[in-house]
């Protein structure tokens, strides 16, 4: 897809893929980076690296309109006890930018 | 010096995509599409085996069974009673994909089916990530595994609507505490719906099939 993105806006080669990750996005920001360095070996990405932005997960509460950090992804709000909770970030899974050398 | 070019892409655009064009067929025909996920072996298929044979002939259930390298869960489901039956075999992905669902669809007639199962692959991790134009994700959980597995896959408790815990016959025969996951659970998703089911004895299964016929009868009203 990254390859896709290049042909598109005629980059012919790249040194970095953006990339953001929350954390609920069902990817492991470690096993992905290993798993993209092995992917593209022998492509024109060769040698890419991937720089990872970790969103953490956020809620904002339905009862009191109050908003935290999910830590642990517990969706329970930390005011009111409420777990009616929206999630506002943690699920992006997104490419940023691209770095041309 | 290097430049950076913005992009801004979702990295599975493509599978919204086709995900969303899924919805909008099942939504046309009024049929309500759950996604059934779980660890291997929790008992997804037999979730369905029991449905078909508690329900067929009531209502009309399209099931699409996906697995890594057999076809044997749509067999099961075609020995079970099910008319309407697809397998998809991932040939090695462990998740399934809205093109492969697509794919499946475009093999079934659809006219006046009700509910629409899919089954997805035994894996907790990546199938959380694709939607496949479901209305809902249901995740199946047995009492066979570890009470903490929704801390341990957040994400996928989080995407989903419904919980089955499977396997009730064994409690007693492990550590696993019922209470103790259902709070693990809600802590990641305070709106799960939460059901306590054998498959093996039938206990618990009748809430199931409750469940099942509001949400068709909802999805026919056109509510959601
Ligand atoms: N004791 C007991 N065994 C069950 C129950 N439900 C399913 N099983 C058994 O658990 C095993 C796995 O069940 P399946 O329905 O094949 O599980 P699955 O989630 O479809 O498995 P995969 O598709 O391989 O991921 C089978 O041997 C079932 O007979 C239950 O309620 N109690
Ligand atoms: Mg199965
Ligand atoms: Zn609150």
């Amino acid at each position: 897809m990254t390859q896709d993105e290049m042909q598109r806006q005629r980059i012919e080669s790249i040194c970095a893929v953006g990339l953001r990750v929350g954390a609920l996005s069902g990817v492991d920001p470690g096993a992905l980076t290993f798993c993209f360095e092995t992917a593209v070996s022998d492509t024109p990405l060769t040698g890419a690296k991937l720089e990872v932005e970790f969103v953490p997960a956020r809620g904002r509460c339905r009862s009191c309109g109050h908003e935290f950090e999910a830590e642990d992804f517990l969706f329970l709000c930390s005011k009111c006890d409420s777990r009616d909770v929206d999630m506002l970030t943690g699920q992006e899974l997104d490419i940023v930018y691209l770095s041309k050398p | 010096m290097s430049e950076k070019v913005s992009v801004e892409k979702k990295v599975l655009s493509e599978n919204d995509r086709i995900a969303a064009q899924i919805r909008e067929k099942l939504g046309a025909k009024r049929i309500v599409a759950l996604n059934l996920v779980s660890s291997p072996g929790s008992g997804k298929t037999s979730l369905l085996e029991r449905t078909l044979d508690a329900l067929n002939g009531d209502i009309k259930m399209a099931l699409v069974a996906g697995d890594v390298q057999t076809e044997n869960d749509a067999k099961r489901l075609i020995r079970a009673g099910g008319m309407l039956v697809r397998p998809i075999v991932t040939g090695g992905a462990c998740h399934l994909d809205a093109s492969m669902v697509s794919n499946a669809l475009n093999q079934l007639d659809l006219t006046d089916v009700d509910v629409l199962f899919i089954e997805n692959v035994g894996n907790l991790v990546c199938p959380s990530s694709y939607d496949l134009g479901e209305d809902m994700k249901v995740v199946v959980i047995s009492t066979t595994e570890g009470d903490d597995k929704p801390l341990k896959y957040p994400s996928m408790f989080r995407r989903s609507s419904a919980m089955v815990i499977n396997k009730v016959d064994l409690l007693g025969l492990s550590d696993f505490d019922v209470s103790k996951v259902k709070d693990n659970a809600l802590g990641i998703n305070g709106g799960l719906r939460i059901f306590e089911v054998s498959c093996r004895t039938g206990a618990g299964l009748n809430d199931w099939y409750t469940w099942l016929r509001e949400l068709i009868i909802r999805k026919k009203r056109n509510e959601t």
